[in-house]
């Protein structure tokens, strides 16, 4: 075959090619929302995901996967290992370590997802608008921000538990009031820089509502950092929680959560001698802890709107 | 354009824009930036306006002050509006979204002009939805028939801004500020962040526009060749205030301030037999916190006097040849003088 017949024959495919791309034909027919598209590629947010519903499903479908109640006291099995009967062994007053894992991890993440999100929640919508809007309203919010972040969290805890008594409840309570700070100025810096751009001068000179334009236009724009510290706030709280029950301060020791079951293997015999009453709890909180976070970089990436996808 | 019958469309008395400068402990306001100061000027219907000047003049500044992003420290502006000429500082809500609709803004940062998470369609229909476009159906075509007239495709108002060039955004930002049909349109260094070639592509697009839809263009840029093709008259700004005011070609062949000679004289010239008499301004800009007095370019200044250190001269209006020339210079008579010889 000669070369010109060959370059014509390419020549054709070419054009054959570029007519179809121009028409749109050779691009397949997105489907469905971007950002959840974006998402479903990214392999490692999937795993994590998978991790995280697996562990939240088992926690909500407790009863259906364990017979035993985690609060029941059962004196004839004190510290059993793993077995058949008792999955993940028994600790010192006989009470089922699976089942304690199961109905705690419905208290600890609870109290971790409500913590953060409560954060987020208050800490964006003042944060935005209080960036956006600007002059006084603004200096007075970061001042007001400052002083809840300078209360020492330890103090406020012993007082309201004082007054209002230990319960898991209050510890969300707070956390959100300790916690708020952060997020605030968090989203209150991303805002600060965005309202200068000139996309959002140009909606103002259409003269819309504020409200839209901070809440709407602005926001998406700001909310791959906060998503980012929301999931990471989700495993600090956890780990606080745990930090806080362990002084007798939090969530009451009867109810369990997973700080509760891994204070009660804090002496040294028993980390040397009963593995089962700490490892497989710690397994838990350590693969919950890593999905969410790599769910939250998922998310980050999908809410990135430079990422192609 | 006749210069007798022209309407004006905007009329300018003795703006001022200053911003505050805080500081110490108590953030008391000591100095002011004086941005804009003192500026007089008229906007006609149908023309375009050139503003000119180096950075930091108050080019901008001045019109994000007519857009009411900023607001004036002094004078006043009046809008010619359909039901009579109202003062843009005291308008009710109503009267101040009749102000919107008429006056829009092209920026100069194609990156930063587009919502990056929004797609176009997206970004342009909540201001159409305020002003009065109710049905998706309605908005999708006013978007598609914006795009075609500013050269792209309708399907792109489904697209992303990343997947836009820079020239291609300009554009859709000049689409944007058409989409509710304005009278006066400011481009702010609307083509400043293109390469040249793009340039007159914008350009002659914003031409065409023009013409189409009866507009007004106040074009505030710092390139002086730029500003020659586009312009019907050209106001050149220094430090806050205006120091010439002329029609294009007028300006360019009777240059009379010193600081506009200065400012042609450094345009640069595709011909290596041209001989360049480049006029070299010494130093900076002074800080527009605290301009010199009498004369702002007097430090500047070849032909400064003991004159422009004490006094502000004002924007005087001269004739040359017939034609109207605005000079703010205490030796303008000399250099009209001086300009016309070299017509001979």
């Amino acid at each position: 075959m000669s070369t010109s017949s060959k370059n014509a024959r390419l020549n054709r495919k070419f054009d054959q090619i570029r007519r179809m791309e121009e028409s749109g034909e050779l691009k397949k027919k997105k489907s469905g929302n971007r950002a959840l598209r974006k998402l479903l590629n990214n392999r490692l947010a999937i795993i994590g995901g998978v991790i995280f519903l697996l562990i939240l499903l088992a926690c909500i479908a407790a009863p259906l996967l364990t017979s035993y109640s985690p609060k029941a006291v059962d004196m004839k099995s004190i510290l059993k290992a793993p077995s058949s009967a008792h999955l993940f062994g028994t600790d010192k007053i006989g009470r089922d370590v699976f089942a304690r894992v199961l109905y705690g991890g419905r208290m600890s993440i609870a109290i971790g997802f409500g913590s953060a999100l409560g954060c987020a929640a208050i800490g964006v919508l003042l944060g935005c608008y209080s960036a956006y809007r600007g002059g006084w309203f603004d200096s007075l919010m970061v001042r007001i921000s400052e002083v809840f972040m300078s209360i020492p969290q330890l103090i406020l805890v012993m007082m309201l538990v004082a007054i209002l008594g230990q319960s898991a409840k209050n510890i969300v309570i707070i956390f959100v009031i300790c916690g708020w700070g952060s997020c605030f100025r968090m989203a209150r810096s991303q805002v600060l820089s965005i309202r200068e751009e000139e996309y959002v001068q140009s909606l103002k000179v259409f003269g819309l509502n504020p409200f839209v334009i901070c809440y709407k236009h602005i926001l998406p724009n700001a909310l791959s950092p906060i998503i980012v510290n929301v999931t990471l706030s989700t495993a600090m709280f956890i780990l606080e929680e745990a930090a806080l029950s362990f002084l007798g301060l939090g969530v009451p020791m009867e109810i369990p959560t997973w700080g509760n079951i891994l204070n009660a293997a804090q002496d040294m015999y028993t980390l040397q001698n009963n593995w089962w009453m700490w490892l497989p709890t710690g397994i838990v909180v350590s693969l919950f802890v890593m999905s969410i976070n790599f769910m939250g970089d998922g998310i980050r990436d999908t809410t990135d709107p430079t990422q192609q996808g | 354009m006749a210069s007798k019958d022209r309407k004006p469309l905007l009329t300018i008395k003795g703006l001022k824009t200053y911003f505050p400068v805080k500081s110490g402990f108590l953030g008391k306001t000591k100095t002011y930036v004086q941005a804009v100061n003192d500026i007089n000027l008229t906007i006609y219907k149908g023309e375009t306006l050139g503003l000119v000047g180096e950075s930091g003049c108050g080019k901008t500044t001045l019109g994000k002050t007519i857009l009411q992003l900023y607001k004036p420290t002094e004078g006043e502006m009046v809008y010619e509006f359909a039901d009579g000429p109202k003062n843009l500082e005291k308008l009710d809500n109503k009267e101040m979204d009749e102000a919107r609709r008429k006056i829009q803004i092209v920026f100069q940062d194609p990156q930063s002009s587009l919502n990056p998470s929004f797609t176009i369609y997206q970004s342009l229909s909540d201001p159409l939805k305020k002003f009065g476009v109710k049905t998706k159906e309605e908005r999708r075509k006013i978007i598609g028939d914006l795009l075609e007239a500013v050269n792209m495709r309708r399907e792109y108002m489904d697209r992303y801004p990343h997947e836009f060039s820079g020239g291609q955004r300009q554009r859709i930002g000049i689409a944007r500020a058409l989409c509710i049909n304005p009278e006066l349109v400011i481009c702010d260094e609307a083509v400043s962040a293109l390469d040249v070639s793009i340039q007159a592509q914008v350009l002659n697009l914003l031409k065409k526009l023009k013409e189409e839809r009866d507009l007004t263009y106040i074009f505030i840029t710092h390139d002086l060749s730029v500003v020659e093709y586009i312009s019907d008259r050209i106001a050149v700004m220094y430090l806050g205030r205006i120091v010439e005011l002329a029609d294009a070609d007028e300006l360019y062949h009777h240059t009379v301030h010193p600081y506009t000679q200065a400012l042609l004289s450094a345009i640069p010239v595709a011909d290596i037999h041209h001989k360049k008499n480049r006029i070299l301004l010494e130093g900076d800009v002074p800080s527009p916190m605290s301009p010199p007095s009498g004369c702002h370019f007097h430090g500047r200044c070849k032909q400064c006097q003991e004159i422009c250190k004490k006094e502000k001269p004002e924007l005087k209006k001269y004739e040359i040849n017939g034609r109207d020339h605005y000079i703010a210079c205490h030796f303008a008579e000399e250099n009209i003088r001086k300009a016309c010889e070299k017509d001979e």
